[in-house]
C-alpha cells in the first residue's frame, strides 16, 4: 500500500455534493451519469459491460480488485464506462488467472477512477435524489463551473458509440441454426450462449434494415443489450417493427426487450436509480417461480403499456412488480429486461436461451 | 403456497447442552423458530435438556419439556402431546439425527407425525457418506476420491492400495468432525481409523483424499417446496482446507474468487440443494483448487448450523426464520424481507462491508492442550467483526476475541529468532495468523509465507498492509493524516499511541469517533429500518440519522453482552442479556445492544430496539455511547466481559444502572473484600494475597496445605489450582508469571466441605433468594463443573438460616442493586463465604425456570427503580417448589487431546442440562442421563484414586459390586478393597510396564466406570492423565470425584428406567 502516497481526486455530483478521494487508473477529468451497482463479483465483466456507456459506475461493494483483471472475462473488447468509484481497491490481486491490476486496467482504456471515498453515503444519495451526473476529477476545480459542466451532460444517444459498424460472424462446432444477434451494445455472453448451443451467430450492426437481416435467413434474431435511453433510437425500433411481421423467432435482452416493446405500442419510463446488481427477484408468471438475476438497466417497459393484442408481461420483479420479460403473441418472440447470460451474476436463468433453441426449433 | 393446513401442533427439538461443534447457535435459531411458529398461530411444544437456553423460557413455547434427548424420552413425549409434526431442521446435528431415528424406526409414520424442513430421505442423502457421494455423482458434482468403510482393514487398504497419503478420516454421524483427522502414513491411519470407527454412532468412517491447501469456500442456501432457491452468503476460510471450518477464520463474502469460479460454485450449491430436495436452509462446503477450476463438495448439511447463524448476521437475512416459514408451506417469494419492508425472501443480500469471523479456543485455560488445529473443532465460540475492509474487519476481531490482543502483534513471538518464526510458520495452530504477522514483520515474504501455509495471498497482502501501517505509524511524525488513515482500519488510539510510540494530544491530533452504518441486506439499495449497526471510521453516521428520525420520550438503556462462548461464560449470559432487553422493552424503555456473538439470541436485529454488532472495549463503548447517549447503561448482566467496562464507564460519566462500580470492585479486590467481610462479620477460608514464587510458598507453608491459588478476577476459576505440596505451588506461579497478569495471586486455605450457591436480587432494601443450592462435589471442584441440586438437600434448618443472614449482609453492605452470586463452604457445620460476584450468574436461567422466579425480569425492573415489594415479593428465601432440578454439567473432553479429564477448582464444562422431577434421585437420574451417561448395570469399575480418598471408595466398591460389577484396580487401590472384603482384579499402572495395565484393560472393552482421582494432574505426560484420556477417547465415564461417583451409584441403585420416571412441563410449574 502507498500509504500518504496517493494523489488527491474528488467526485461532484449534480446536487453540489463533493466526495474527496484518491486517484486510480487515468488521471483528469471525466463527467458521466453516476449510478450504482450492488453486485459483489465480476467487476471486469462490469467495466467491459457497454451498457454503462456514459455512466460513473460506483461499486457498492468494497472490496475490488481482489482477484485481479484476465484477458478472458471481457464483455466487450474494450471498457465503455466513463468513470469509475471504489472504496478501495486491491493492489496486490491474487488469482490463477490474474494477469493485472485494476489499476492498471483502467489505465490501459483510459478511465478516470476514484476510490477511498465513502460509497455507501454516495449510494444512499443517489437512492434518495435518483440518478444523477457527476465529475471524476484529479485537478483543482471551481465548484460552480463544475456543476455547469456537470449540469449540461447528457448521456445522449450512446447505442452508435459501442455497436460497431461491421459485421461479424462466429460459428458453432455443430451448427443447427442461423441466429442473427442485433448488436445494441452486445455483452460477449450472450454470443457464448448460443455458440455452445449450437448456433452461427452474425452479429449485425444496430442500424442494420430489416431487408438486410431478412436477406441472411435466420432462424432467429437475438436482440441484443445496450446502454442509454430505449427512446433515442427510433430507427431501430422501426426496423424491428417490420421483423416482427415476419414471425421470425425472436430474443431480446435488456435494451433489446424494451426496443421490442417500443415497436409494439409500448412505452418505457426512466426508474428513479435503476436496477443494477446480481440478486434482483424475478418472477416466471408461468411457472410460478422466482429467479436470482443479473441486471443493468436505468428504463424499463411500463407493464400495463403491452396491449393484450400483442401480448403480455410474461416476467415481473418481485421487488418493485415493475416489467421483467414479455411474451408475445402476434409474433414468435419473448423478451426479458435482465441479463439471463450472466457474467457477472448468477446462471440461474440461463434456460431461456434453451427456450430460444426450442422456439426456432418449433419454427424450422 | 400458504400455511399448510394439516400442521397445528409441531414438536421442536433442541440441541442440548453447549458442546465444542454445538453452541449457542441453536438457541439462536431454535428461538427464532418457535417465534414463528407461534406467530403462525400453531401449538408448539419443545424439547430441549439446556436450560441456559432462551427457547425454553416460558413463553417461547406452548409446552416446554426440560428433559434428556434421547430416542426414549422423545417418544414418551410424542406419546404424550401427538404432536402431527416435528421440525428436524434447527435443533442443530443433535435434533436431525434424532428426527431421523425415530422416522426410519417407523415410529414417526406410526404416530401420525410428518418431518417438516428435511424428510428422512434427505437427511440421508446428505449425511450418510455413501449415499451422498451417490446423489452428487447423479447430478455431477465432483467429490474428493474416497471410501466409506465399516472395518479398520477396509480403510487401511483403501489407502493404501488406491488413494495413498495423506488421507483425512470422518466419522458418520459426528459433532464438529469428532474422532477424525489426516494421517501421513499408515501407522497414524491405524490409530485414527480405530478412533473414528468407535465414535461414529454408526461405525463407519469416510477415508478421502487428503485436499490440503485447497481453498475452502462455503455457501448458505435456501430452497422452498416450489423449487425456488437463492443463496444468502458466501463465505471464505482464511486457512485452506484442512483446518475445521469452526476453527478457521471466516471472511463473507468469498474475497478471492472471480465471478466465474463464484457463479460455478454458486451454481453447484444450487444443484446439490435441489438434488436433495431440502425445504428450508442448507450449508454447502466446497474446496476448490487454487490454481484451476477443479472444486469437490466437501460436505453439505441440510439444516441450519453455525454457518448459517454467521450467514445471518453477517447479511442480516434471518435463516432460521426463513426456513420455519418454508418448513410449514410458505414459499420465498410469499415472505417479506423485514429488514427492508420492501422486498422479499426471494432475493439474495447483497453487502456493502467485509465480515470476519474469529474462533475462540480454550486454550488460555487448557495450558496444556495441544493448539494444533485440524479436522475436529476445539472452539468453544466465535466473535464477527464488521469492516468496511478486512484489515479493519481484523483489527476489530482481534479486539473482540478477549484475548488481551488490540493489534496483530503477539507478545509470545517478540522473543523468537527470525528463523524460528519461519519454522512455527508450519505449525497448524490457534495462533497462525498472527505468526504471519510477525514473519511480515520479520520481513518474510508474502510468497514465502503463502507457500508455507498455503493461506491464499490475498489474505497475507492484507496482512502486510497493516504491517506497512504500522510502520508507517512508527516512522516520523504522527500527523493527522497518519492518525486518520489508522482509524479507518479500525485501530484503537491507546493502539495508536503504542505502535507510533506519541501520544496523540502532544502530537495536536484530533481523536475521532466512530460513527455507524447499518447493516440493511441491500447495499443500501432500499432505504431500510433495521436498527442494526456496526461502526466505521467514516463521515455519515446512519446510526444518528435513524435517533433524529425516531425521536422517542422513552428511556434509552445500553445493555452490554457477554462476547464469545467460552469456557466459564456461556450461553447463560446471553440468556440474561435477553431477558434484561425484553423487561426494558416491557417497562417502556428502548433498549440497545452491544455484542459482537454472532451466534447469539442478543445479535438478532429485533431483540433489542437497536443493535450495535461491535467490540466490547472501551474505546468502541466510548464511541457508542457518544452517539446513542443512553440515560443508562448495564453491565450486570453480560459476564465478566460487560463487567469489565464498569469502572471505565463510570469515569466517562455513564449511569450505571444497578450495582455501582465500587461495589463491584469491593467484591474483587482482595483487601476490600476482606474489610468488607470484616464490617459484616462473615467468615472466610484463611488467605493471603502474593505476588513472587517466594511470597507463595511462604504464604502456602503458613496457611498449611492443600492450598488454592487464583489470581484475582479470575473468571470460570481460570487458572486456579488446588496445591498439595511445594512443587505444586512453584509450578504454578511458574505458568502465571509467564502470562504476565498484572494482577496479584489469592492464596486460601482450601476447606473440602460441601458448597452452596446462592443467586439472590437485591433493592437496596429488601433481597429475595429464589433458591439456595448445594453441590454434590465437595468443594475444590469448580461450581460449574459441580453438579448442582435446588433445593439444596443436606443442609440443617440452622445452616440455611445462616445462609439466609449472610447474604442479606453482604447484598446490603455491597448495596446490590440487582444481582448477586455468593458462593459457600460449609465445613464442620460452619458457613464460610468462597466468593461474592454483584453480577449475574451462570445458575440464574435454570433458577429462574425452576422456581419460576423471573430473576432477570426483577432485576431491571429494580434498576429502573421498582423495588421488590412494588413487584409483589418480600424480603428473604422464596418458598420452595415441588420439583427438584439436578444441574449436570457437559465436558468437551473427547475434542480436547491432551487435557485431563479430572475436575478441579479450574472450571472444564462447557454446558449442562438439568434433570427435573419429583424426587431427588429422579431429578439426578435424568441430569445424569441428559449429560449423557449412560446407567449400565454389569459390566466392570475401574479404581485409581489417591491416598486420602482410599477410605472413602470401599462403601462405593462394595455397592458397585453388589449391583453385580467386576471390580477392577491398581496396586493400592486393590489392596485396600480387597483387604476390606471386596473381590478386586488387580491390574497394572502404565509405569509399572506390565499387562494387564490400565490401558490395555480399558482397551478390552470390559470397563463401563472408571473412578479416577490423582494428587496431580494437567499434565499429559502422567499416568493418570494418560489413563482418564484414554477413557475419554474409549467413552467410558470416568469420574474424578467419589462424590459424583456416589451420585451415580444412586442412580443405578433405582433399576429404574426413563419410562418410569415422569416428563415434567416446566410451564407448569
Amino acid at each position: 500500500m502507498n500509504f500518504g502516497k496517493d494523489k488527491t481526486a474528488y467526485l461532484i455530483l449534480s446536487d453540489g455534493t463533493v466526495f474527496k478521494g484518491k486517484s486510480f487508473g487515468k488521471e483528469g477529468t471525466v463527467i458521466g451519469e453516476t449510478v450504482f451497482t450492488t453486485a459483489m463479483t465480476g467487476y471486469q465483466e462490469t467495466l467491459t459491460d457497454p451498457s454503462y456507456c456514459g455512466q460513473i459506475v460506483t461499486q457498492t461493494f468494497p472490496l475490488i480488485g481482489n482477484y485481479g483483471v484476465n484477458s478472458i472475462d471481457y464483455e466487450s473488447d474494450g471498457s465503455a464506462v466513463s468513470g469509475y468509484v471504489v472504496r478501495e481497491k486491491c493492489d496486490m490481486p491474487s488469482n490463477f488467472r490474474c494477469e493485472d491490476s485494476i489499476d492498471n486496467f483502467l489505465k490501459k482504456y483510459g478511465i478516470i477512477g476514484i476510490y477511498d471515498i465513502d460509497t455507501r453515503k454516495l449510494t444512499r444519495i443517489i437512492r434518495e435524489t435518483g440518478v444523477m451526473n457527476g465529475m471524476i476529477t484529479t485537478e483543482e476545480f471551481q465548484l460552480e463551473k463544475a456543476l455547469e459542466e456537470i449540469g449540461n451532460y447528457k448521456v445522449g444517444r450512446v447505442v452508435p458509440k459501442v455497436s460497431t459498424d461491421k459485421i461479424e460472424k462466429f460459428q458453432a462446432e455443430n451448427p443447427k441454426f442461423n441466429v442473427v444477434l442485433m448488436n445494441y451494445g452486445y455483452k460477449y455472453n450472450i454470443r457464448r450462449e448460443l455458440v455452445n448451443r449450437g448456433c452461427n451467430v452474425t452479429v449485425m450492426p444496430w442500424n442494420s434494415s430489416a431487408e438486410e437481416i431478412c436477406a441472411l435467413n435466420p432462424d432467429g434474431i437475438m436482440l441484443s443489450n445496450g446502454p442509454g435511453d430505449p427512446a433515442d433510437n427510433p430507427e431501430a425500433v422501426e426496423t424491428l417493427k417490420k421483423l416482427i411481421e415476419k414471425q421470425i423467432p425472436t430474443f431480446g435482452i435488456c435494451l433489446g426487450h424494451q426496443l421490442l416493446a417500443l415497436a409494439n405500442g409500448g412505452r418505457t419510463v426512466k426508474l428513479k436509480y435503476g436496477h443494477r446488481g446480481e440478486n434482483q427477484p424475478v418472477t416466471d408468471l408461468e411457472l410460478d417461480r422466482t429467479f436470482v438475476t443479473s441486471q443493468n438497466h436505468g428504463y424499463a417497459v411500463v407493464n400495463d403499456s403491452i396491449s393484450e393484442k400483442v401480448g403480455k408481461v410474461s416476467h415481473i420483479n418481485a421487488n418493485d412488480g415493475t416489467c421483467e420479460g414479455v411474451k408475445y403473441s402476434n409474433a414468435p418472440a419473448f423478451t426479458v429486461q435482465f441479463h439471463p447470460e450472466a457474467c457477472g451474476g448468477p446462471h440461474d436463468t440461463a434456460y431461456l436461451f434453451d427456450e430460444f433453441i426450442k422456439l426456432m426449433e418449433e419454427h424450422k | 403456497m400458504p400455511l399448510r393446513s394439516d400442521i397445528k401442533k409441531v414438536l421442536m427439538i433442541g440441541s442440548g447442552p453447549i458442546v465444542i461443534g454445538q453452541a449457542a447457535e441453536f438457541d439462536y435459531a431454535g428461538s427464532q423458530a418457535c417465534r414463528v411458529l407461534k406467530q403462525e398461530g400453531l401449538e408448539v411444544v419443545l424439547v430441549n435438556s439446556n436450560p441456559a437456553t432462551i427457547m425454553t423460557d416460558k413463553h417461547m413455547a406452548d409446552k416446554i419439556y426440560i428433559e434428556p434427548l434421547t430416542l426414549d424420552c422423545l417418544k414418551r413425549i410424542i406419546e404424550m402431546e401427538k404432536p402431527d409434526s416435528i421440525l428436524s431442521t434447527l435443533g442443530g446435528q443433535t435434533g436431525l439425527t434424532l428426527s431421523m431415528q425415530l422416522a426410519e424406526e417407523g415410529f414417526l409414520e406410526s404416530h401420525n407425525v410428518k418431518l417438516l424442513g428435511a424428510n428422512p430421505l434427505t437427511i440421508h442423502k446428505a449425511e450418510d457418506r455413501q449415499a451422498f457421494k451417490d446423489t452428487m455423482e447423479e447430478i455431477g458434482e465432483p467429490c474428493i476420491p474416497s471410501k466409506v468403510v465399516e472395518t479398520l482393514e477396509d480403510a487401511m487398504d483403501f489407502a493404501n492400495n488406491e488413494i495413498g497419503y495423506p488421507v483425512i478420516v470422518r466419522p458418520a454421524f459426528t459433532l464438529g468432525g469428532t474422532g477424525g483427522g489426516i494421517a501421513n502414513n499408515a501407522d497414524e491411519l491405524h490409530e485414527i481409523a480405530i478412533n473414528g470407527l468407535r465414535m461414529s454412532p454408526i461405525h463407519q468412517i469416510l477415508v478421502e483424499r487428503c485436499i490440503s491447501g485447497w481453498k475452502e469456500i462455503e455457501f448458505e442456501v435456501i430452497r422452498d417446496a416450489k423449487g425456488n432457491v437463492i443463496t444468502v452468503c458466501s463465505m471464505e476460510n482464511f486457512d485452506p482446507v484442512g483446518v475445521h471450518t469452526g476453527d478457521s477464520i471466516v471472511v463473507a463474502p468469498a474475497v478471492t474468487l472471480a465471478d466465474r469460479e463464484y457463479q460455478m460454485l454458486r451454481t453447484a450449491a444450487l444443484n446439490i440443494i435441489q438434488a436433495l430436495k431440502v425445504e428450508g436452509g442448507c450449508n454447502c462446503q466446497f474446496a476448490l483448487k487454487p490454481d484451476s477450476f477443479e472444486y469437490a463438495v466437501i460436505e453439505v448439511n441440510p439444516r441450519v448450523s453455525r454457518s448459517s447463524a454467521l450467514a445471518s448476521k453477517a447479511t442480516g437475512y434471518p435463516i432460521a426464520k426463513v426456513a420455519t416459514r418454508i418448513a410449514i408451506g410458505y414459499s420465498l417469494d410469499e415472505i417479506l424481507n423485514q429488514v427492508t419492508g420492501k422486498t422479499y425472501a426471494c432475493f439474495e443480500p447483497a453487502i456493502d462491508y467485509i465480515v470476519v469471523k474469529f474462533p475462540k479456543w480454550p486454550f488460555d485455560k487448557f495450558v496444556y492442550a495441544k493448539k494444533t488445529l485440524g479436522t475436529q473443532m476445539k472452539a468453544t465460540g466465535e466473535i464477527m467483526a464488521i469492516g468496511p475492509s478486512f484489515e479493519a474487519a481484523m483489527m476489530k476481531a482481534v479486539r473482540s476475541i478477549e484475548l488481551g490482543m488490540n493489534t496483530m502483534r503477539k507478545r509470545d513471538f517478540a522473543a523468537m529468532s527470525d528463523e524460528e518464526v519461519l519454522n512455527k510458520l508450519h505449525d497448524v495452530d490457534v495462533d497462525r495468523s498472527f505468526c504471519v504477522f510477525e514473519a511480515l514483520k520479520r520481513g518474510i515474504s508474502v510468497d514465502t509465507i503463502c507457500e508455507i501455509t498455503k493461506i491464499d495471498k490475498w489474505f497475507v497482502s492484507k496482512l502486510k498492509n497493516l504491517k506497512e501501517l504500522e510502520d508507517w505509524l512508527s516512522e516520523g511524525d504522527l500527523t493527522q493524516e497518519k492518525y486518520d488513515t489508522a482509524k479507518k482500519y479500525c485501530y484503537l488510539d491507546k493502539s495508536i499511541e503504542e505502535i507510533s510510540g506519541k501520544s496523540l494530544k502532544e502530537c495536536g491530533i484530533e481523536k475521532r469517533h466512530a460513527v455507524y452504518k447499518m447493516v440493511d441486506t441491500c447495499a443500501a439499495e432500499f432505504s431500510a429500518d433495521t436498527p442494526y449497526f456496526y461502526s466505521t471510521y467514516d463521515e455519515e453516521n446512519e446510526a444518528e440519522e435513524f435517533l433524529k428520525q425516531h425521536p422517542t420520550d422513552k428511556k434509552k438503556v445500553l445493555v452490554f453482552g457477554s462476547g464469545p462462548i467460552r469456557i466459564g461464560q456461556g450461553i447463560e449470559f446471553d440468556y440474561c442479556s435477553v431477558h434484561c432487553v425484553w423487561a426494558l422493552k416491557e417497562m417502556g424503555c428502548e433498549a440497545i445492544l452491544c455484542n459482537n456473538n454472532p451466534e447469539t439470541v442478543s445479535t438478532d436485529f429485533d431483540t433489542g430496539d437497536r443493535l450495535y454488532f461491535d467490540p466490547l472495549t472501551f474505546e468502541d463503548v466510548d464511541s457508542l455511547i457518544a452517539t446513542e447517549k443512553p440515560d443508562g447503561v448495564v453491565v450486570q448482566f453480560g459476564g465478566q466481559t460487560a463487567i469489565k467496562l464498569t469502572k471505565h464507564l463510570q469515569e466517562i460519566g455513564a449511569n450505571i444502572m444497578g450495582t455501582c462500580a465500587e461495589s463491584i470492585d469491593a467484591a474483587e479486590d482482595r483487601e476490600l473484600f476482606d474489610e468488607l467481610l470484616e464490617k459484616c462479620d462473615i467468615p472466610r477460608p484463611a488467605g493471603e494475597t502474593v505476588f513472587t514464587t517466594e511470597e507463595a510458598l511462604q504464604a502456602a507453608n503458613r496457611l498449611g496445605y492443600p492450598v488454592l491459588l487464583r489470581p484475582s478476577y479470575v473468571l470460570g476459576g481460570q487458572n486456579m489450582i488446588i496445591a498439595h505440596a511445594d512443587s505444586d505451588v512453584e509450578e504454578y506461579m511458574k505458568i502465571i508469571t509467564s502470562h504476565k497478569l498484572e494482577n496479584p495471586v489469592l492464596i486460601d486455605k482450601y476447606m473440602m466441605g460441601t458448597e452452596v450457591e446462592v443467586d439472590a436480587i437485591c433493592d437496596g432494601t429488601d433481597f429475595l433468594i429464589p433458591g439456595i443450592m448445594e453441590h454434590i462435589e465437595r468443594a475444590g471442584i469448580h461450581s460449574g463443573d459441580s453438579i448442582s441440586v435446588y433445593p439444596a438437600q443436606t443442609l440443617n434448618e440452622r445452616v440455611k438460616k445462616v445462609i439466609i443472614t449472610y447474604t442479606e449482609r453482604l447484598a446490603k453492605a455491597l448495596k446490590v442493586i440487582g444481582l448477586v452470586n455468593i458462593q459457600y463452604v460449609v465445613y464442620d457445620h460452619q458457613v464460610y463465604v468462597i466468593e461474592v460476584n454483584p453480577r449475574s450468574s451462570r445458575t440464574v436461567p435454570y433458577i429462574s425456570k425452576v422456581t419460576g422466579v423471573p430473576m432477570v425480569d426483577i432485576a431491571t425492573k429494580i434498576m429502573l427503580g421498582h423495588s421488590l415489594r412494588e413487584q409483589g415479593y418480600t424480603s428473604g428465601l422464596y418458598p420452595e417448589c415441588e420439583y427438584i432440578a439436578v444441574k449436570v454439567p457437559v465436558f468437551s473432553f473427547e475434542k480436547l487431546h491432551d487435557v485431563d479429564t479430572q475436575l478441579g477448582p479450574e472450571m472444564k464444562s462447557t454446558g449442562e442440562c438439568l434433570g427435573i422431577a419429583k424426587t431427588f434421585s429422579e431429578a439426578l437420574y435424568k441430569g445424569l442421563i441428559a449429560a449423557g451417561f449412560k446407567m449400565q448395570y454389569s459390566g466392570g469399575v475401574l479404581f485409581t484414586v489417591r491416598n486420602q480418598d482410599k477410605p472413602e471408595i470401599i462403601d462405593l466398591a462394595s455397592r458397585f459390586e453388589a449391583l453385580g460389577f467386576d471390580i477392577y484396580a491398581t496396586g493400592g487401590t486393590a489392596s485396600v478393597l480387597n483387604r476390606n472384603m471386596i473381590a478386586t482384579n488387580f491390574t497394572y499402572r502404565i509405569k509399572e510396564e506390565k499387562e494387564p495395565n490400565v490401558i490395555t484393560l480399558l482397551e478390552s472393552g470390559k470397563i463401563n466406570y472408571v473412578i479416577s482421582t490423582s494428587e496431580t494432574g494437567r499434565d499429559p505426560a502422567r499416568d493418570s492423565v494418560k489413563m482418564r484420556r484414554k477413557a475419554s477417547e474409549r467413552s467410558i465415564a470416568c469420574l474424578t470425584s467419589i462424590d459424583t461417583a456416589n451420585a451415580l451409584v444412586s442412580c443405578l441403585e433405582m433399576h429404574k428406567s426413563i419410562d418410569d420416571v415422569e416428563m415434567v412441563d416446566i410451564t407448569k410449574i
